[in-house]
């Protein structure tokens, strides 16, 4: 090992602000200036935050830079590898490094899903292993039973982190207690909850423990394949699973007799083909089979009657990314974070017009105020923050009234703040409510699969109506008219999609109610944003 | 004329990666439209039906089904833009405007020289670096208008999509 390392964002993101060429810069100035037997460069996951640039972090010195162009990569060169000095002007002072906030807070153990993103170089195996990779999976297969795995998944209390928060314990055992010639295991990576990018950070940055929790999985309800289904879009997502799956063939963690365990698994990669719908468990099931992604009818569900008709487990990647430390920690040690009904940590992504966009890993439980102002370090240009979306395109609207409301499962039913798939989207007053209502429906409407009425007639008439408004056509009438939509498309849907519409819609009908009275009285956009059209009075008689 | 041959091959090469029997269409589909570029001729959706066993309106089905699949062919350059809230509230719909007016098409159209065809996307979960497009498969992120033209100048005076 060499004397020093320097550890660098390459994710998805870090890459379109160069993360790359900053690598081979870097690399390129390290030769020129014979450093390579004393410094080791490291590409690993996110380190949480873009906004100020590419991250690169020195150990031992644990410095932070923000690197946006390579004289930037020179002065730390030249200055920091080589004489020993900070460079000040690029330091990103530790506290507002999101992912280091958080360690000095509560230790560095709340870091559970994200644990090794942003420390490890994901594309190795050793790596992973060196920080009690696999560990788990060698701890189930040589000391517990399937049976003992379940009762330690329920008794953590995990649920589901795609966004509906159902007991993975529960749902495992369903699978388990089936009797069937076959069963499955799948991966729900086709993250498309607009806003969210959690999943693709962490099969970036930590694609093992994905890997590893899935084969647990597979031993704990008697499942013996599995699929890990990405959106086809996300490559960086695909070639980091897809190597690893490869190593870990190699290495024995995966194909016949695990570990000498007698137990085989057999796990695979399928890509989504641009459908939102997909997402949705049984869609995405239809789509593994070759289909177009139209839901099925409920029940039976996934985990009786799932893929190729056989019993099925699905979960989202976060939900998965828990399972090692959890069978390592014990359901005790999970179960000291986060609230009651909501145990562990949450994964947000903090998006829209705050300061520091990017990811944060923090205990269930903490406020929308917390996760914008905190972490997120406010609203860009010191602006006013005026509604915030929180659990994506499917979560609720919400004013700054309601920014107290600690986040977790509870948090619909309690405060009527949903934490879905764990975004946080902050828009300031430059937004306008009947834009964004406008923007919300037109994206329902586009990804309806078309094969419910209820579904596909209601986002159309609702984009119909938010259009009208947006020109300044609307009426008075149209808000009830809106609100029944939500209704019926709600009780009336085949599937998670339709019956979802009713929660943005009547939230931002109902949280910003004035907003809507206010722009159907005005002769412009209150916030300047639609453009008003006005009809001709010709037409207006006819 | 479709290379019968390059497509069986593909769809074998498909095959090989299969759990089970029928789990394979799509990710061949993929290969398939990986390898002409940009679409699935007609032709080449025949074949992968005879392969793999299914009905031609199944494979017609899926492939319209599919917002990645076209079953025409499209620009030399496919640029999706994402439209969803995150990239429409910090500039994207700047963004929006200004392809437009750049390409002088909408939504689902090429441009005449048959460079650039203009489409949609949802969420591409690049949102820390919003607002976003794709170029083929290049990702673009903190687009601003000024940004999008020397993009657009760059591809048309025959530079690469980086």
């Amino acid at each position: 090992m060499k004397p020093m390392l320097v550890l660098v964002s390459v994710d998805s993101n870090s890459v379109l602000l160069g993360a790359k060429h900053f690598v081979n810069y870097l690399k390129d100035l390290i030769g020129k200036y014979g450093l390579q037997d004393t410094v080791d460069v490291l590409e690993t996951g996110t380190m949480g935050v873009y906004t100020q640039g590419v991250v690169m972090a020195i150990f031992p010195d644990d410095v932070y830079y923000s690197v946006r162009s390579t004289e930037d990569v020179e002065k730390i060169v030249t200055e920091h590898l080589l004489k020993g000095r900070s460079v000040l002007s690029l330091e990103i002072p530790k506290d507002r490094l999101k992912l280091v906030v958080e360690k000095e807070k509560v230790s560095a153990e709340t870091r559970i899903v994200l644990r090794n993103v942003g420390s490890i170089d994901p594309r190795s195996i050793d790596e992973y292993i060196a920080r009690d990779g696999y560990f788990a999976l060698h701890k189930v297969l040589s000391e517990m039973r399937p049976q003992q795995v379940l009762e330690c998944v329920k008794a953590s209390g995990l649920r589901g982190r795609g966004g509906a928060g159902f007991p993975t314990g529960l749902k495992w055992e369903f699978t388990a207690k089936v009797q069937a010639d076959q069963k499955y295991v799948v991966c729900n990576a086709d993250e498309g909850e607009p806003g969210t990018f959690k999943d693709r950070l962490i099969m970036e940055g930590d694609p093992h423990s994905v890997i590893e929790a899935m084969t647990i999985c597979g031993y704990a309800v008697g499942a013996t394949k599995g699929y890990i289904y990405i959106r086809g879009e996300y490559y960086g997502s695909v070639d980091n699973i897809q190597k690893a799956i490869k190593d870990a063939y190699e290495y024995g963690f995966l194909g016949k007799d695990i570990m000498g365990s007698g137990f085989d698994f057999d796990l695979t990669v399928r890509l989504g083909a641009g459908a939102y719908i997909c997402g949705e468990e049984t869609a995405l099931l239809e789509s593994i089979e070759g289909k177009s992604g139209r839901p099925r009818l409920k029940p039976p569900y996934p985990p009786t009657n799932g893929l190729f008709g056989k019993p099925t487990v699905i979960n989202n990647v976060e939900t998965f990314a828990n399972i090692p430390q959890i069978i390592l920690n014990g359901p005790e040690w999970f179960k000291s974070f986060g609230t009651a009904g909501s145990p562990g940590t949450k994964v947000y992504s903090l998006v829209g017009n705050v300061v520091r966009r990017g990811i944060v890993e923090v205990p269930m439980g903490t406020t929308v105020r917390d996760l914008i102002y905190r972490f997120g370090g406010g609203l860009v240009g010191g602006k006013d923050l005026y509604m915030v979306q929180t659990g994506g395109t499917a979560g609720t609207f919400i004013g700054i009234d309601k920014l107290d409301a600690p986040l977790d499962y509870d948090s619909f039913k309690n405060y009527g703040v949903s934490i879905g798939s764990g975004v946080i989207l902050a828009m300031s007053d430059e937004v306008c409510p009947v834009d964004v209502a406008l923007n919300t429906m037109q994206f329902f409407a586009h990804e309806s699969c078309g094969k419910c009425t209820p579904c596909r007639e209601g986002t159309r008439l609702a984009v119909q109506i938010l259009e009208r408004m947006s020109k300044g056509q609307g009426k008075l009438e149209d808000l009830e008219t809106l609100k029944q939509i939500a209704y019926v498309t709600q009780e009336a849907s085949l599937c998670g999609l339709g019956q979802s519409i009713n929660v943005p819609l009547l939230s931002i009908v109902e949280n910003f109610r004035n907003d809507f009275i206010e722009h159907l009285k005005a002769s412009s956009c209150p916030h300047g944003v639609c453009e008003f059209i006005k009809i001709q009075k010709s037409k207006v008689k006819t | 004329m479709v290379d019968r041959e390059k497509v069986h091959a593909l769809v074998r090469e498909a095959k090989s990666e299969s759990l089970e029997e029928k789990d394979i269409l799509i990710n061949t589909l993929h290969k398939v439209q990986d390898y002409f570029g940009n679409y699935i001729p007609v032709e080449a959706a025949e074949i992968v039906a005879e392969e793999l066993v299914v009905p031609k309106s199944k494979v017609y089905e899926v492939l319209t089904f599919y917002t990645m699949f076209s079953t025409k062919p499209r620009g030399k350059y496919v640029i999706r833009v994402c439209v969803n809230l995150p990239c429409h509230v910090t500039g994207g719909r700047e963004i929006v405007q200004t392809l437009k007016e750049l390409l002088g098409v909408q939504f689902g159209e090429t441009t005449k020289d048959g460079l650039f065809t203009l489409e949609t996307t949802s969420c591409l979960g690049l949102c820390g670096v919003a607002p976003v497009i794709m170029i083929n498969d290049q990702y673009y992120g903190d687009l601003t208008p000024k940004k999008v033209k020397e993009l657009i100048e760059n591809l048309r005076s025959g530079g690469d999509a980086r």
